[in-house]
């Protein structure tokens, strides 16, 4: 089997079985790259995650596009990402078709009633997890207010005040953007005065 | 709601789902939040109801979150060219932003300027998650159900607290909606039994 059809393959499989959210790929990218294929080693497996984090996009996108283009060029980034997605587009788009056709029944109306609260929980433990990162560099038991730093939780109250004051109006990317932009800035300042 | 997709709109779905992912960054309720925030509250194209049942899909399905949402949100539009559009627009800024990266390695990383924009941007996706949050709990406890509240409460406690993957809640969450479901039925018929009787 040449490179490209082992890529392929190898991240259908990881597009396939990664169940819940982006982490879920990356041990399986490690298993199909760096163990089974050996394709990479262990070191830069590791960058590929850092980067995979500090830049936009899914996790699992990122991961395949960085993986393709490393071993086989542009080529091998976009058979790697249509491997990724294939499997699961497939699957929602048979999901999205029975959900718009049957969601009006009363039975599963009741049955997806009960999964709403529970995906607001998801989304607002996410927010919090990030708020933590954003404000201490840790997580909530490991949180003390020592470490806070004054920059980001100005940055929060200001942007949260923006969101719920103008609704509508305030766009989310203008606020992240804005935020990294007055943020950097602030840093800046902060850094020139001490 | 019911409206003829124009292409237009399947422009603005474009363009909507390549902003998002351009400027996302982290796990995928992020880009959920924000998806909720755009389709919802901006462009009124789908309900809340409609948005929180395509999370909860998405999240039990395999594969990446953003995409995902972005199949099903497209279908909804339109059908599968709708799919295949807003796809195209989750997966473009990934892929063109990581194989730039892989170019620039060592530049990106050892940037502080980068770096800095990096971390505070944290505070603003903070801000728009925990405001997309704060509306969608409010609709919830508008409802005055004790037994969604509830839900909504374990379910949180669960997952932030005792770190229970978001794909076993869903299911947690789907059998007790299946019984609710069953429970339901059969009172029903319990009570149509009761009215042939009396």
């Amino acid at each position: 089997m040449n490179l490209l059809t082992k890529l392929f393959f190898a991240f259908i499989q990881v597009g396939m079985f990664s169940v819940g959210g982006g982490y879920a790929a990356i041990p399986l990218i490690q298993e199909q790259i760096v163990n089974i294929h050996q394709l990479m080693t262990m070191e830069e497996f590791s960058d590929l995650i850092t980067i995979a984090e500090m830049t936009p996009g899914p996790i699992s996108i990122n991961s395949s596009t960085f993986v393709g283009t490393r071993l086989a060029g542009v080529f091998g980034a976009i058979l790697c990402t249509l491997g990724c997605i294939i499997p699961s587009f497939i699957i929602c788009l048979l999901l999205a078709h029975f959900y718009y056709k049957y969601r009006s029944f009363t039975g599963v109306q009741k049955v997806l009633s009960a999964m709403r609260p529970a995906v607001v929980a998801l989304i607002g433990s996410a927010g919090v997890s990030i708020l933590m990162l954003a404000l201490f560099n840790s997580t909530l038991s490991q949180a003390s207010l020592s470490n806070l730093r004054i920059i980001e939780l100005g940055i929060f109250a200001v942007s949260l005040f923006l969101l719920r004051k103008f609704k509508h109006k305030v766009g989310a990317i203008k606020v992240i953007l804005g935020s990294g932009v007055v943020g950097t800035i602030l840093y800046l300042i902060c850094g020139a005065i001490a | 709601m019911k409206r003829e997709t124009t292409t237009k709109d399947l422009w603005i779905l474009f363009k909507s789902m390549f902003m998002l992912s351009a400027c996302t960054f982290g796990g995928g309720f992020v880009i959920v939040s924000l998806m909720k925030k755009k389709f919802v509250e901006e462009l009124g194209w789908l309900e809340e109801d409609e948005m929180l049942d395509i999370t909860a899909i998405t999240q039990s399905s395999p594969g990446p979150l953003p995409v995902n949402a972005s199949v099903i949100i497209g279908y909804r539009m339109k059908g599968i060219l709708g799919s295949l559009i807003a796809v195209l627009g989750t997966i473009i800024p990934p892929m063109v932003i990581i194989s730039t990266i892989c170019v620039f390695y060592t530049q990106f990383r050892t940037n502080p300027y980068i770096n800095m924009a990096l971390q505070v941007m944290r505070a603003g996706v903070a801000a728009v998650i925990i405001d997309v949050t704060w509306n969608l709990a409010k609709n919830v406890w508008n409802g005055k159900s004790v037994f969604y509240i509830a839900l909504m409460i374990v379910a949180f406690i669960s997952t932030y607290f005792l770190g229970i993957s978001g794909m076993i809640i869903i299911l947690i969450c789907l059998g007790i909606g299946i019984t609710d479901a069953i429970i339901s039925v059969c009172k029903k018929e319990g009570a149509n039994k009761n009215e042939l009787t009396d």
